[in-house]
């Protein structure tokens, strides 16, 4: 058993600097941690920095214009020798892209290349990484798209992302994603741009995939529901920070950050009284002040008070594995909401390839 | 209380800081906004305002008049005796003993004469007969499609001309003079300014907001002029500012096809170069002068179009 | 595929014949028509007046025009009042040193366009996406003809490295199959001729691929930039694919999509651009011949040239959208 989890986020930060502009921080000392094999949630509203974090770790940001700071320790291979994603050269992520580390986007139809059939965008990867060639390329790309559940898929390696429905193009996606069996995955918004019935088969695909391969998976979404139903920890991101963590049915029963409480409470529930308002949260992140002014989240929050501002809140630990950054937490028993009651989690027993 | 309100304006204060950057204002004042933060958006201004300045006050700045042939005796084309800058003639003479910087300065007026009239045509004509075809296509239904096509047809026979041997054709027609390239040069640019302006409205007829208006009962003429049209200006403008740089070319070219204004009293850039060709090879200046104001002078219409194309294309903006 | 094809050539045709119209039109209101170009300047009035009769001048417009299409449709476009010879003859014998031209300028934008416009985009805002950018935008507001006179005179009369006319040197003794004369010799292994034609090609042709390069530079640089802000290339990254992959099969051939429409409507600039550069050169081909025509007032010439032109660049910019139609899927279903 190696030691160590398998992915260890510690301390990214990414500027987007821009000459005569004031540099942007996207991501503000974001720190989180993956184990092999494990499901973990990054939660949060769009702007609050989850996608470019994906981008960072996949090595994917441009190289002008941006800085990145902190380390992402990662074990190839599952060894006990660590790489840090965030300075390796770039011919090593290369190598580690599409093999060690896959990625699945949000929008299916702009993730695939318009001018280039399906077959060949899911050989390209077998021929780069598994060293596969002609006939045998062509038939493992024809079992890796029965295996994400592609009816007829001989005929389909032959179409253009075009002629495919959303859901189609998603498993397809996911199809080069798993082609060489990653050791992490990260999906960012994968069901965003999809039907909500195609939504659930997608995501039970991807669980199905994970716990048969033993990848992990890094969740990237706004939508509690989707976590809800197949992360075991979530990272709640707000402006650039994690300012909650915990185990999926720890966060859900007990919020304690006043934003994690406000996202679980603006959520419609089927089993909540008709009379019970929902309560959004007021504001949008374009309110959000700088992390250095105080708590970002201090302006459109309900426990704000004067201590919120002068500097970051600390992160603090009050009980084990349940960690947030507030000077005023939400205490329990104010916003319980179990897990079990949650919202939207997918219909787990919803057919598969419905979407064609 | 004290404490409180403070407090809130702390807070407001910080979220104003924020906020201030993300705020929106006018399509048409942002990208001014930007072009006047481009160098080349600078630069091609400050070329064409020295180009105006010069053209309107040029009799104020030429020392000779530009068809006095003061120097007769001083240069022979046939001996390749020719005379070069020199104190009283800064740019020499050219081949019939007139002074050169004289005739540049007053060419001026005739070039953005012939620009300006020729790139007002086409633009006008043009965004017409787009301005009709695209408002029909959006807006007129089954019938104005058909409008849409015939109109369109025509737009595709001028096009299915390079535009060159459009004006030749029109300039061939109507005999030389100074309007006729003025009429050609702008006729071959009508096309263009059609399928733009067409192309836009279309798309932007085919917006939610258009839809909109048309489900309130607005009138479709109030839609096609209050919402569609200025919504689609942008490539046509950004047209126009190119057109003055081609017309200034073309017209150069239909100079030296023998069709430019035959007027020797009146000097042009174009009919200058045409000129000149006959004696590159011994005096190339004169050739260079109106070539390099020609090219100086298109550059800086052309810098400034870009400059608005590139500040008002979304997809460049940062 | 073919219904494509049978729909892009059905619509062609109404725009051609709207074209014959026109033209009818124009040469009828030319200034001075034939009565003036065919007899002596001291013919009397009723010796002209019979000869519109006898050329069915008179008749009506709709009669005259049914006429003008029915030789059109045999091939018949008149004569040239220059040469005296039938108009086709004339284009036939000239059309394939302007082909000759057109393709060496074309290859010279093509081959230099596009790898410039696609370094400048990798690193646009640096030194040599500024130098590239420059470079075209001066090259679009250069007139072709004075460029055309500059190369001729550095490189031809001053430095002596190029031929300043012609097609091939006079006199050289070579077999003529297709006309053009590149080809002609490679096919004969007439190694020397091939060589002298290609030198005569090298400077016209420069002068006429300023502007299809300047635009190709430039559409391949703007085109590269848009590409690689999209999510494919993204998604390519992300497979760790090979950079020249990424490179080759995600971002160029993308980005050539606009390039292909272009160098279409590039065909029509570099007809045009022949009228300007053959003159200077004495090069022969229908860009010299309509220059000629214009000095002369060769109506019939101008008038049969410019339709033959027009319907050329329809047919071009056809397969120009039937090959586009390969390259993007996506065309094909609309």
């Amino acid at each position: 058993m190696p030691a160590g989890p398998l992915l260890a986020v510690d301390d990214l930060s990414v500027t987007f600097t821009q000459r005569r502009r004031r540099d942007v921080k996207a991501v503000d000392g974001i720190s989180f941690s993956l184990d092999e094999g494990s499901v973990v949630g990054l939660v949060g509203e769009s702007g609050c920095g989850k996608s470019v974090t994906s981008l960072a770790l996949m090595g994917l940001l441009p190289s002008r214009g941006v800085r990145v700071a902190g380390r992402a320790g990662f074990r190839p291979g599952g060894g006990d020798t660590e790489a840090d994603l965030l300075s390796l050269p770039s011919r090593r992520m290369r190598d580690l892209r599409g093999r060690e580390l896959a990625m699945v986007f949000q929008d299916p139809l702009s993730s695939l290349n318009p001018v280039v059939p399906i077959g060949r965008q899911v050989t390209e990867i077998l021929v780069r990484h598994r060293g596969l060639k002609g006939r045998a390329a062509r038939s493992a790309a024809a079992d890796l798209l029965a295996r994400v559940g592609i009816p007829d898929p001989g005929r389909r390696l032959r179409e253009y992302p075009h002629e495919l429905s959303g859901g189609m193009r998603q498993r397809a996606l996911i199809a080069m994603a798993v082609a060489c069996r990653p050791r992490l995955m990260i999906a960012d918004e994968p069901t965003t741009a999809l039907d909500v019935t195609i939504q659930a088969q997608i995501l039970e695909l991807l669980k199905e995939l994970v716990t048969e391969e033993g990848t992990a998976l890094l969740m990237i979404t706004h939508d509690l529901g989707i976590v809800a139903g197949l992360c075991d920890e979530i990272n709640v991101l707000y402006a650039g920070r994690v300012v909650e963590s915990a185990q999926r049915h720890e966060l859900f029963r007990a919020p304690t950050h006043p934003y994690t409480a406000g996202l679980l409470a603006s959520i419609p529930r089927l089993h909540a009284s008709r009379d019970l308002p929902l309560t959004p949260i007021r504001g949008t992140v374009n309110d959000a002040i700088d992390w250095t002014d105080g708590c970002a989240f201090a302006p459109r929050c309900d426990n704000y008070a004067e201590d919120c501002l002068g500097g970051p809140p600390h992160m603090r630990e009050e009980r084990a594995g349940h960690r947030f950054r507030c000077v005023h937490p939400v205490r329990t028993d104010a916003a319980a909401v179990s897990a079990e009651q949650s919202p939207a989690a997918p219909e787990p027993s919803a057919p598969k390839g419905e979407d064609r | 209380m004290s404490a409180r309100t403070e407090r809130i304006d702390r807070l407001s204060e910080l979220t104003a800081a924020r906020r201030e950057e993300a705020e929106g204002r006018g399509v048409w004042r942002e990208a001014f906004a930007r072009m006047s933060r481009n160098p080349m958006a600078i630069t091609g201004a400050a070329v064409v305002a020295v180009f105006i300045v010069v053209a309107v006050l040029g009799d104020l700045i030429a020392p000779y008049g530009p068809t006095e042939q003061n120097w007769g005796d001083e240069v022979f084309p046939n001996q390749n005796v020719f005379v070069g800058p020199r104190a009283e003639n800064w740019l020499g003479l050219d081949n019939l003993g007139r002074d050169q910087f004289s005739r540049m300065v007053i060419g001026a007026r005739q070039t953005l004469l012939v620009g300006v009239v020729a790139a007002g045509l086409g633009f006008t004509a043009g965004a017409l007969l787009g301005g009709l075809s695209g408002a029909s296509y959006a807006l007129g239904g089954a019938v104005g499609r058909r409008v849409d096509a015939v109109l369109m047809r025509f737009v595709d026979m001028m096009l299915a001309l390079p535009s060159l041997l459009l004006a030749v054709s029109i300039a061939a027609l109507l005999g030389q003079g100074l309007v006729t390239v003025m009429i050609a040069v702008g006729t071959a640019q009508v096309p263009i300014f059609a399928r733009l302006l067409r192309g836009a409205m279309i798309a932007q007829g085919s917006r939610d907001y258009v839809l909109a208006a048309r489900a309130i009962g607005a009138r479709r003429r109030r839609i096609a002029l209050t919402h569609i049209l200025p919504n689609s200006m942008g490539p046509i403008l950004v047209q126009l500012t190119l057109s003055l740089a081609t017309a200034i070319i073309d017209a150069a070219a239909l100079s030296y096809l023998g069709l430019g204004n035959p007027d020797p009293s009146v000097p042009e850039w174009g009919t200058m170069l045409a000129d000149a060709q006959r004696f590159l090879s011994s005096a190339p200046q004169l050739a260079v002068y109106p070539a390099l104001a020609i090219i100086v002078t298109a550059l800086g219409f052309t810098l400034m179009g870009e400059a608005l194309r590139e500040s008002l294309d979304p997809r460049l903006r940062k | 595929m073919l219904r494509f094809i049978v729909r892009r050539v059905l619509q062609a045709v109404p725009t051609l014949f709207g074209l014959s119209i026109l033209l009818f039109i124009w040469v009828r209101a030319l200034p001075g028509g034939p009565e003036y170009a065919l007899l002596p300047e001291n013919a009397t009035a009723e010796q002209r007046a019979a000869l519109r009769r006898a050329m069915g001048l008179d008749d009506p417009v709709i009669v005259q025009y049914g006429a003008f299409l029915g030789r059109l449709l045999q091939g018949d476009l008149g004569q040239s009042l220059q040469t005296g010879r039938p108009v086709l003859t004339e284009f036939a014998m000239k059309f394939p040193a302007t082909v000759e031209l057109a393709v060496m300028a074309m290859i010279i934008a093509v081959s230099a366009g596009v790898p410039l416009g696609y370094l400048a985009a990798r690193r646009s805002g640096g030194a040599l996406d500024s130098l590239v950018v420059g470079g075209s935008l001066v090259g679009i507001c250069t007139p072709v003809f004075f460029l055309a006179f500059v190369l001729k005179l550095v490189f031809a009369e001053q430095l002596g490295v190029f031929p300043s006319a012609f097609r091939q040197t006079p006199g050289i003794d070579a077999t003529r199959i297709t006309g053009l004369f590149v080809v002609d010799g490679i096919a004969t292994r007439e190694w020397d001729a091939a060589w002298d034609a290609f030198m005569h090609l090298v400077l016209p042709g420069l002068a006429l691929a300023s502007i299809p390069l300047a635009v190709i530079v430039r559409m391949t640089r703007a085109g590269v930039i848009e590409v690689l802000g999209e999510d494919y290339v993204r998604t390519a990254e992300a497979k760790g694919l090979h950079r020249r992959t990424v490179r080759g099969r995600h971002v160029l051939r993308n980005a050539m999509l606009p390039v292909v429409t272009a160098i279409g409507l590039l065909s029509g600039a570099l007809l045009a651009g022949a009228v300007l550069t053959e003159s200077v050169f004495a090069f022969g081909g229908i860009g010299q011949f309509i220059y000629s025509a214009t000095q002369t007032r060769d109506y019939p010439v101008l008038l049969g040239f410019i339709l033959i032109i027009a319907a050329l660049y329809v047919l071009i910019n056809l397969i120009v959208d039937i090959s586009y139609s390969l390259l993007d899927p996506r065309v094909r279903v609309s």
